[in-house]
C-alpha cells in the first residue's frame, strides 16, 4: 500500500510543468520549457463572466401583474410549481378563497412537509436546494465558487469543452479555429459534460433543469451556433442531473440525479428513455461506464453504490462502511476500479477478474492521510478526502486531486500523481504532486483520451486556468499487445493479391 | 412452401410459447388486478390476444387513417372490443351491486300505483360506457399504433421490465379512463335518449319518471355514478393494457439464435437462414437483435461468424450475414432516393404546370428534365418503391391491404401525373431489390419515360414504360373529345381542390411520409450495429481474414447509404421532430427512428474507421468515398 509520506516533496513555489525521465520538472529548473503542447490553455476570471444573480423564479413577482385572478394565479403556480405552487398560493391568498379551502390546503401543506422533511431525515440530500445538490456532488471541487463549471476533451481528437460560470459553453481546438461558444435557455448550473463516442459533434451537458445534447458541426465556421443545433431531453422528476456518462459505443447515454432513485438509459436519437430503478439509495450521484463497455458504476447519495452489468442491465450492491461514493475510475481494461468514499483517506480498488464471479470485499491500495512536507517557507500538509479520481488511458498514472483544509493556510487542495502497475499484483507507485503557481488550487483534471507520448493531464486551476502537464514515458506493457493486430492489419494493405477465399455470397 | 414450413417451426417452438407464457400471466394477474378493483369499489374475461406488429402502420394522410378506421376487420376489432367492454362493464355493475345491479327494476307506476319492470338507466349507462371505452381503446389502438412493438435499446429481465413498466400502466389507464369517462359523459347526454329508448320499447321496459333522467345535467352530476364509471373503466383499460404490456414484453425478448449447426435438419433455424426471412417480420426482427447482441457481447459467436465452414473451408457464415446486412441497407438507400427524386419531381412539375398555360398532361411531363439542385444528372428511372410497396413484400395481411392505397406522394388525386405514372409501374420485384448498387450508378441511367397521358396513368397499371410504345407527344395530336375531358377532369380536381374538407382528408400529413419511409428502420439500425461490430471486432478476432474481402463493400454501402440519408434530411418536414405524447399506451418510438438510423449509421462508420484507422486507406474503394471517409477519420462529421 503506497501513502503519501514516499512521495517527493512538493515544489511550491512554481508551477509543474511536465514529467520527464520519472521525474517531474517544474518551472524553476532553469532551460525548461513547455515544449510539449501546442494545446490551448484559456483563462477565465470570475469578474468577466457575470453568473446568474438570481434564480428566475424570484425575478418573476416584479414583473408579474400581481392583480391577476386567483385562477389565473393558481394555474401559474401549478405549472411552475406543481401540487407545492397550487397548495402555497391558495394558502397565501386566504382572504380571497372560502375559509375551509385556504385552512384544508394549509393543512396538506404542512402534511407534505412533514412527510418530505422525514423523507428529508432518511435521505439528508433531498433537503438541500437544487445549487447546493450541484455543488455537493459534482466532480468539480468548489463547484459554485468556481469561474469553471466542468470540462471535458473530446474522445478521439484535440478538442475540449469548457462549461463557464455564466452557464456557457466554449469549446477550443488545438489550431487557431474559431471557440464556438453554447448558449441555451434551458442550460443552468451545468454539473457535467461529456462529448459522445465515436462521433465529431455530440456534446450532451447535464444541467439543472434538463439534458442537453448539442450537435456542433466541426466544419462549421459559426462561433454562436443556435440553439436550434441543441436537443433537449427531460424527464419528469429527474433533474437536477449531477453526472451523464456515454456507453463506450455512443450508442446509450445514462443520465443520474440525485433526487430520483432511477437512472435513465437515453436513446438519444430516439429521444426516448428507460428508466431503470432502485429505491436503496435514495438517488444517483455519479456514474462511470467501464472502457470495455460491460459495466457501470452508479454511486448514491447514501453509503451505498451498484456496479450494473450492461448485458442485462442487472446490479449488485455495494454497501460501504462510511459515507457514499464520492468519485471512482475504472482501468482502461476494465477489470479494476479504483474507488474513494466520502469521509475517508483512502482509495479502494475492486477487481473484476471474469465474467460471472465478481470481487467479494474491496482492498485498500494507497493512504492519503495528511503527511507534512518541511519546505522553504513553512512546512506544507497534503492529503485529505479524495475530490476526484482520474486515470489516464493507457493505465500508468493516476491522478488523485486532495481536498486541502481551507481553514488551515499550509494545507491547499493538490494532486498526487501514483504510477500504476497491474502485474504481477495491482500496485500504486508514487510519482509526484502538480502544483500550479502560487496561490493557485486545483479545481478539475482529466487526463487527454489519446496522448502520443504517454499521458497528458488536463487541470482546472482555481485562478480559472487550464493548464496542461505531459508526463512523459514509454509504454511498459500494454502496447505490446498491439503488434499482432498491427501484423493482422498489414495484410490488408494490398487486397486485391491477398484474396485468400474465393467469395460466395449464398 | 419452403419458407411455411419454416414459419411454422419458429411459430411453433417460440412464438407460440411465449404468446402462452404471456397469456398465462396476465391471467395470473387477474386475480390481483381483480382484487384491487373490488377494494376500489367491488371480473374480467379471456379476451384474444391480439397480434402485434413489429413495423408501424402509417396512414400518410387523413383518408388513409380514415380508411384505416373504417375497414372492415378494424369494424369487427371494435366490434368485439365494444362487446368485451360491455361484458366487463356488466360484471362491474353486478359486483357494485346496489342499484346498478340489473337492467330491469320493479317500480311503480304513477298514476295506477301497480309494480311493473322499469329500466334501470344506471345498469344502462354502465354498459354503454363499456362498449364506448371497448371502441376508444380499438380507435385509440389505431390512431397511437398501440399494436407496434418497439424494441428496447437495452436488454432486461421480464419481471424488472414488468415492474418498471407497471406504474406507467396504472397512470395511463386510470388517465385514460378519466378521459373516457369525461367523453362519454358529454356523448350520453346529447345522445342518451336514443340508446335508451330504444331499449325501453324493445324490451318494454317502463321508464320511470319519478327518477331523475341521466341524460340532464343534474342527473349526471352524481358524483357516485361518476366514480364508479371511472374506477370500472379504470379497471378495464388496466386489463387491455397489462395484456399488451405482457404481450409487448415477450414478443420482445432477446431470441439466442445459433450460428451454425452440426446437424444439416436444423440449419434454417441458424442466424444465416432466419435472417433472409421475408415472411416472418417477427423473427427477422430477433435475429437481427440478435446479430447486433452477438456482434457486441459475445467473442465465441463471434469465432463461430468468421469461422470457415469445415468442408470446403468457405466463410459461408460471414458471407450470408454480411450478404444480408448489405441488402437490407441498400434496400433502404434505394427507397430514400427513390423517394427524393419522387419528391423533386413532383414539386417541379406542380410548379412548371402552374406556369405554363396548356394543362397537357403530355407537355407537362416532357419537359420533366429540367434543372434541380442535386441533379446535374439526368434524373433516374427508377421505379418508385413507395414504402407502401415496400412493405407489401415484408408485411402481410392488413397492413398491405391498407397502406397501399395511401402511398405517400400519391395519395392524392392532385399530385402531378408523371408520380400518378409513375406509381403504375411499382412492383415489388423490381430490378433494384437485392442488389447492392450505388444511385450513383443508377443515376446515370436515362430517363426513360417522355410522354404520358393521364387515362394511362389511372388505368390498370401498364408495363413499364420502356417498352409501352407511347408516340412523342408533338407528333400525336390528341383528339378534341380527348382534350375535353381533360380539361373537364381538371377543372373537376381544381373544383375539388378548393373545397376545405377534401383537402383537409386527401393533403399529406407533413412528417407521415417520412415516418412511413423508415417504418422498419429497427432491423436496419441492428443491421448496422452488428456489421459495424463484428467488422471491429475482426481487426483481432478474424484469424482468416474472412471480413477482408467484403470490407470495401461494405464500407461503398454505407457510405451511399450515409449520403442518401444525408439528402433525405434536407428535405422539407424530414428533419422537424415530433412531439412527444405524455401518456399514452401506445408507443411513438416509430416517429423517431430516421433520427436514430442516421445516429446508427455515424456510429457505425465511425467505429469502423475508428479501428482500422490509417489501414482504410489500403482498402479498395472509389476516391468519392475515401474522401467521405477520410472526413470521419478526421472527426469533421
Amino acid at each position: 500500500m503506497c501513502s503519501l509520506g514516499v512521495f517527493p516533496a512538493p515544489v511550491t513555489a512554481a508551477q509543474t510543468l511536465f514529467e520527464r525521465n520519472n521525474e517531474l520538472l517544474s518551472a524553476l529548473h532553469p532551460g525548461e520549457h513547455s515544449q510539449a503542447c501546442d494545446l490551448p490553455s484559456p483563462q477565465f476570471t470570475r469578474d468577466t463572466l457575470k453568473g446568474h444573480s438570481r434564480p428566475e423564479s424570484s425575478s418573476r413577482s416584479v414583473f408579474l401583474d400581481q392583480r391577476d385572478t386567483l385562477w389565473m394565479r393558481s394555474a401559474g403556480a401549478w405549472r411552475d410549481a406543481g401540487l407545492y405552487g397550487l397548495l402555497d398560493e391558495i394558502t397565501n391568498s386566504a382572504e380571497e378563497v372560502p375559509r375551509f379551502l385556504a385552512v384544508g390546503s394549509a393543512c396538506v401543506l404542512a402534511l407534505l412537509r412533514w412527510a418530505s422533511s422525514f423523507h428529508g431525515s432518511l435521505f439528508p440530500h433531498l433537503t438541500l436546494s437544487s445549487d447546493e445538490m450541484v455543488a455537493e456532488f459534482s466532480q468539480m471541487l468548489d463547484w459554485s465558487d468556481s469561474a469553471l463549471r466542468s470540462f471535458a476533451w473530446h474522445p478521439h481528437t484535440d478538442k475540449f469543452a469548457v462549461a463557464l460560470l455564466d452557464d456557457s459553453i466554449k469549446i477550443y481546438k488545438s489550431n487557431s479555429s474559431p471557440t464556438p461558444t453554447l448558449k441555451h435557455r434551458c442550460q443552468r448550473s451545468v454539473c457535467a459534460l461529456q462529448w459522445k463516442p465515436l462521433c465529431g459533434s455530440a456534446l450532451a451537458v447535464a444541467c439543472q433543469s434538463c439534458l442537453l445534447i448539442w450537435h456542433v458541426d466541426p466544419a462549421s465556421l459559426s462561433t454562436r451556433p443556435s440553439s436550434g443545433c441543441a436537443q433537449v431531453l427531460s424527464h419528469p422528476g429527474h433533474s437536477p442531473i449531477t453526472s451523464i456518462a456515454w456507453s463506450p459505443t455512443g450508442s446509450l447515454l445514462v443520465s443520474a440525479s440525485p433526487v430520483d432513485t432511477s437512472m435513465m438509459v437515453w436513446d438519444v436519437a430516439a429521444e426516448s428513455a428507460v428508466p431503470l430503478q432502485r429505491v436503496g439509495g435514495g438517488g444517483v450521484t455519479y456514474l462511470s461506464w467501464s472502457p470495455d463497455g460491460s459495466r457501470l458504476l452508479a454511486a448514491t447519495p447514501s453509503a451505498l453504490f451498484r456496479v450494473w452489468e450492461t448485458r442485462m442491465w442487472t446490479c449488485e450492491r455495494w454497501p460501504c462502511l462510511k459515507g457514499s461514493c464520492q468519485s471512482a475510475c475504472w482501468s482502461p481494461d476494465g477489470g479494476c476500479l479504483l474507488l474513494s468514499m466520502q469521509g475517508e483517506r483512502v482509495i479502494y480498488a475492486l477487481t473484476f477478474s471474469d465474467l460471472t464471479g465478481g470481487p467479494k470485499a474491496a482492498s485498500v491500495v494507497a493512504d492519503l492521510s495528511e503527511t507534512t512536507f518541511p519546505g522553504p517557507d513553512g512546512d506544507l500538509t497534503v492529503g485529505g478526502e479524495v475530490c476526484s479520481l482520474s486515470w489516464d488511458p493507457r493505465g500508468e498514472r493516476l491522478a488523485v486531486l486532495l481536498k486541502g483544509d481551507s481553514q488551515a493556510d499550509n494545507h491547499p487542495s493538490v494532486i498526487a500523481v501514483f504510477k500504476t502497475r497491474s502485474s504481477p499484483v495491482f500496485e500504486l507507485l508514487p510519482c509526484g504532486f502538480v502544483m500550479g503557481e502560487a496561490g493557485a488550487e486545483p479545481r478539475f483534471m482529466q487526463f487527454h483520451p489519446h496522448f502520443q507520448h504517454g499521458a497528458l493531464l488536463t487541470v482546472c486551476w482555481s485562478d480559472g486556468r487550464i493548464s496542461h502537464v505531459p508526463f512523459y514515458f514509454s509504454s511498459a506493457g500494454l502496447l505490446g499487445g498491439d503488434s499482432p493486430q498491427q501484423a493482422l492489419a498489414s495484410n490488408t494493405t494490398n487486397p486485391s493479391s491477398n484474396k485468400l477465399y474465393t467469395e460466395q455470397i449464398s | 412452401m419452403f419458407s411455411l414450413k419454416q414459419n411454422s417451426w419458429f411459430i411453433r417452438k417460440v412464438v407460440i410459447w411465449r404468446a402462452v407464457a404471456s397469456i398465462a400471466w396476465s391471467v395470473l394477474l387477474l386475480p390481483v388486478t381483480t382484487a384491487v378493483f373490488v377494494l376500489l369499489s367491488r371480473f374480467s374475461l379471456f379476451h384474444p390476444i391480439q397480434w402485434i406488429s413489429v413495423v408501424p402502420s402509417i396512414p400518410c394522410s387523413r383518408m388513409a387513417l380514415l380508411g384505416t378506421v373504417l375497414h372492415p376487420r378494424q369494424c369487427v376489432h371494435s366490434l368485439v372490443y365494444c362487446t368485451m367492454g360491455m361484458l366487463v362493464m356488466w360484471c362491474a355493475s353486478v359486483t357494485i351491486g346496489g342499484r346498478y345491479s340489473t337492467l330491469g327494476t320493479p317500480c311503480r307506476q304513477s298514476e295506477s300505483g301497480e309494480v311493473v319492470t322499469c329500466l334501470n338507466e344506471y345498469h344502462l349507462f354502465l354498459l354503454l360506457a363499456g362498449a364506448f371505452m371497448g371502441y376508444s381503446h380499438s380507435f385509440l389502438g389505431v390512431v397511437q399504433n398501440m399494436y407496434y412493438v418497439s424494441f428496447q435499446p437495452i436488454q432486461q429481465y421480464k419481471y424488472p421490465r414488468f415492474k418498471g413498466c407497471l406504474p406507467m400502466v396504472v397512470k395511463c389507464s386510470v388517465i385514460q379512463a378519466l378521459y373516457s369517462a369525461r367523453n362519454f359523459a358529454a356523448l350520453y347526454f346529447f345522445f342518451g335518449y336514443v340508446p335508451k329508448t330504444w331499449i325501453s320499447s324493445t324490451l318494454n321496459l317502463q321508464i320511470d319518471s319519478s327518477l331523475q333522467p341521466l341524460d340532464s345535467l343534474t342527473g349526471l352530476l352524481d358524483f357516485s355514478l361518476l366514480y364508479h364509471l371511472s374506477i370500472s373503466g379504470a379497471f378495464l383499460y388496466l386489463t387491455w393494457y397489462l395484456t399488451v404490456l405482457l404481450f409487448r414484453i415477450y414478443v420482445t425478448e432477446a431470441y439466442s439464435f445459433p450460428v451454425q449447426s452440426t446437424f444439416t435438419e436444423d440449419a434454417e433455424q441458424c442466424l444465416p437462414k432466419v435472417l433472409a426471412e421475408k415472411n416472418t417480420l417477427v423473427m427477422k426482427f430477433l435475429a437481427l437483435q440478435d446479430l447486433a447482441l452477438l456482434s457486441q457481447h459475445s467473442l465465441s459467436r463471434r469465432l463461430e461468424v468468421f469461422n470457415l465452414s469445415q468442408p470446403g473451408g468457405h466463410p459461408h457464415n460471414w458471407n450470408a450475414i454480411s450478404g444480408e446486412c448489405l441488402c437490407l441497407l441498400s434496400e433502404l438507400t434505394q427507397r430514400l432516393v427513390a423517394h427524393q427524386d419522387a419528391v423533386a419531381s413532383n414539386g417541379r412539375v406542380k410548379s412548371q404546370s402552374a406556369s405554363s398555360d396548356t394543362r397537357s398532361a403530355s407537355s407537362s411531363s416532357s419537359v420533366v428534365s429540367g434543372t434541380e439542385d442535386i441533379a446535374e444528372t439526368p434524373r433516374l428511372s427508377v421505379p418508385l418503391r413507395t414504402p407502401g410497396s415496400v412493405f407489401k413484400s415484408s408485411v402481410g395481411g392488413a397492413n398491405r391491404v391498407l397502406t397501399a392505397p395511401f402511398t405517400p406522394d400519391v395519395d392524392s388525386p392532385f399530385s402531378s401525373p408523371a408520380i400518378r405514372r409513375l406509381v403504375g409501374q411499382q412492383d415489388p420485384h423490381s430490378p433494384w431489390s437485392g442488389t447492392v448498387q450505388s444511385p450513383h450508378i443508377m443515376r446515370r441511367g436515362p430517363k426513360l419515360w417522355s410522354a404520358s397521358t393521364e387515362s394511362q396513368s389511372n388505368g390498370s397499371p401498364p408495363g413499364s414504360p420502356a417498352t409501352v410504345p407511347s408516340p412523342p407527344a408533338a407528333s400525336q395530336k390528341p383528339s378534341f373529345l380527348a382534350q375535353w375531358l381533360q380539361n373537364r377532369r381538371e377543372q373537376v380536381k381544381s373544383f375539388l381542390a378548393k373545397r376545405v374538407l377534401i383537402m383537409y382528408l386527401f393533403n399529406k400529413l407533413p412528417e407521415a411520409s417520412s415516418q412511413a419511409l423508415f417504418a422498419d428502420s429497427q432491423a436496419h439500425i441492428w443491421a448496422l450495429q452488428g456489421l459495424s461490430h463484428l467488422v471491429a471486432a475482426s481487426f483481432s478476432e478474424d484469424q482468416f481474414g474472412v471480413v477482408q474481402t467484403t470490407l470495401p463493400n461494405i464500407l461503398s454501402c454505407l457510405v451511399v447509404l450515409l449520403e442518401a440519408v444525408d439528402r433525405h434530411f434536407k428535405l422539407p418536414h424530414a428533419s422537424s421532430k415530433p412531439v412527444r405524447t405524455l401518456c399514452s399506451m401506445g408507443d411513438s418510438t416509430y416517429k423517431t427512428l430516421r433520427f436514430a438510423l442516421r445516429a446508427a449509421l455515424k456510429t457505425a462508420i465511425y467505429k469502423i474507421t475508428t479501428t482500422f484507422g490509417e489501414h482504410l486507406n489500403a482498402v479498395n474503394i472509389s476516391t468519392e468515398h475515401r474522401k467521405r471517409l477520410q472526413q470521419f477519420l478526421e472527426f469533421k462529421e
